[in-house]
């Protein structure tokens, strides 16, 4: 029984299995089925910056439950605009709801909500903080388009400042990957991370050079390479040309490379790779659904 | 110089609390942490950069200090010695031990941290101690390692 679903290093590798098998369970329904799992309970979203896409996929994984949604509306007409505070916020929606989706710019307001809430809370990203149903989807891609014993995975990108590609190398650290970590020198991963996924015993490689691991890896992670993180924009173009996706550049890459990107995109990957067996990044991002629906019938039945 | 000398800077106190090889010029930070403040009714002499700049001493008159109380001290000073006296004897000694998790004692560094806003939550760590003391931040996980007495409440 999972109570709160808040960081996913709060989460056991029996745990994360057990979410994984029943997402998986679940897939059939999350495909245009039906079902009466959650019929009867309520799920409040509460969105207090916007993520459209994480909204909606919670949204539909609780409505092919049979399940009811509920949120607080435009937010200027709600009583946040009022100035109530999350802890009233959580306390009052609490005896609402079953459950409550919480996204919110201030790292750990998840973790204060589950504190003040007396239904189980489950994080969809506070500030620059975790974002775990973000990182479950990803593992659940990784097993179902490829495997996740030992899987050989570049990270790419921003791997910085992107907190997705830090939770998820935390969680592939319980599955003894071996991870490659490809970015320009000033968005490389912070040592407090490497030094965490080196204690684990998870084997990495760090380079500049996407061409140096693209032909060896089972994974190609590609992440969002912001303009603002460069103070010349010529040396983001530069920069940002030199890890984008093209057919060109997957000429030699293994037959079974699968392609993951959070989604959305800005230029990383060419829209002709789209079309090619490898591109799998819609699919991750539909693959949301049925993880969600897994995290929400574990926390409420 | 000897023990006994070094008593002597400060009269000996009757009953009390005496707080001793605190790291030198921390005892301010110590007497922060406890709450002690001028509006306080203790009476308390502070000693400091005793033998040589080694260590600083805090005596508290009239109170007892409860070790739940003393083992924040741990945080900036790891060495100290808490010594409870009544009628001029030391009636129990015992070293600092650093808690494994404080509430309320240092603010967080992270200025997007939900615990620095106006929101009903006190900041909390959990603490490890490698080399050297570690705070990890609750909510955001944010690690204190450096300077924590900037960070005192
Ligand atoms: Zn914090």
């Amino acid at each position: 029984m999972i109570r709160h679903v808040i960081n996913i290093t709060d989460l056991s590798r029996d745990e994360i299995d057990r979410i994984l098998d029943r997402a998986a369970e679940l897939e059939p329904i999350a495909h245009r089925g039906s079902s009466n799992i959650l019929s009867g309970r309520i799920l409040a979203t509460l969105f207090y910056e916007p993520s459209t896409r994480t909204r909606l996929s919670f949204d539909a994984a609780m409505k092919r439950l049979g399940g009811d949604v509920i949120d607080f509306g435009p937010i200027e007409s709600s009583s946040i605009a009022k100035g109530e505070n999350l802890a009233d916020t959580i306390s009052v929606i609490s005896g609402y709801a079953d459950a409550i989706v919480l996204r919110h710019p201030k790292e750990g307001a998840a973790r204060m909500a589950s504190e003040f809430s007396s239904v189980p809370v489950i994080n969809a990203g506070d500030g620059a903080g975790q974002h775990p149903t973000q990182t479950l989807l990803d593992l659940y891609t990784i097993r179902k388009e490829s495997h996740l014993s030992n899987v050989k995975i570049a990270l790419v990108g921003d791997l910085r400042y992107g907190r997705t590609v830090h939770s998820l190398a935390h969680a592939l650290s319980l599955y003894n990957a071996r991870i490659y970590l490809v970015s320009p020198d000033q968005l490389q991963m912070p040592d407090s991370i490497k030094g965490d996924l080196i204690n684990s015993g998870t084997r990495i490689t760090e380079t500049t050079d996407i061409d140096d691991i693209i032909d060896v890896v089972d994974v190609l992670y590609l992440t969002r390479i912001q303009k603002e993180r460069f103070p010349d924009p010529g040396e983001y173009q530069m920069v940002a040309g030199s890890y984008r996706i093209t057919n060109e550049t997957l000429r030699n890459v293994k037959d079974d490379l699968i392609i993951m990107h959070p989604l959305p995109r800005a230029g990383e990957i060419d829209c002709e790779v789209d079309a090619s067996k490898h591109a799998i990044y819609f699919k991750q991002s539909f693959y949301g659904v049925p993880v969600r629906m897994a995290i929400l019938s574990m926390v409420m039945e | 110089m000897k023990q006994e000398e070094i008593g002597l800077r400060v009269r000996r106190i009757k009953h009390g609390t005496v707080i001793d090889h605190i790291a030198a010029g921390q005892a301010l930070n110590v007497l922060r942490i406890l709450g002690i403040t001028d509006r306080s009714n203790e009476v308390v002499s502070v000693v400091m950069n005793v033998s040589d700049r080694k260590k600083d001493i805090v005596k508290i008159e009239d109170r007892e200090l409860k070790p739940e109380e003393v083992d924040k001290i741990a945080l900036i000073s790891p060495d100290a010695t808490i010594n409870i006296i009544r009628d001029y004897e030391v009636v129990a000694k015992h070293r600092v031990i650093l808690p494994s998790q404080i509430e309320g004692v240092v603010r967080c560094m992270n200025p997007n941290c939900i615990t620095n806003t106006d929101e009903p939550v006190r900041p909390r760590f959990v603490i490890h101690r490698n080399d050297a003391v570690e705070l990890h931040c609750v909510y955001c996980g944010r690690v204190i390692s450096e300077r924590i007495a900037d960070f005192l409440i």
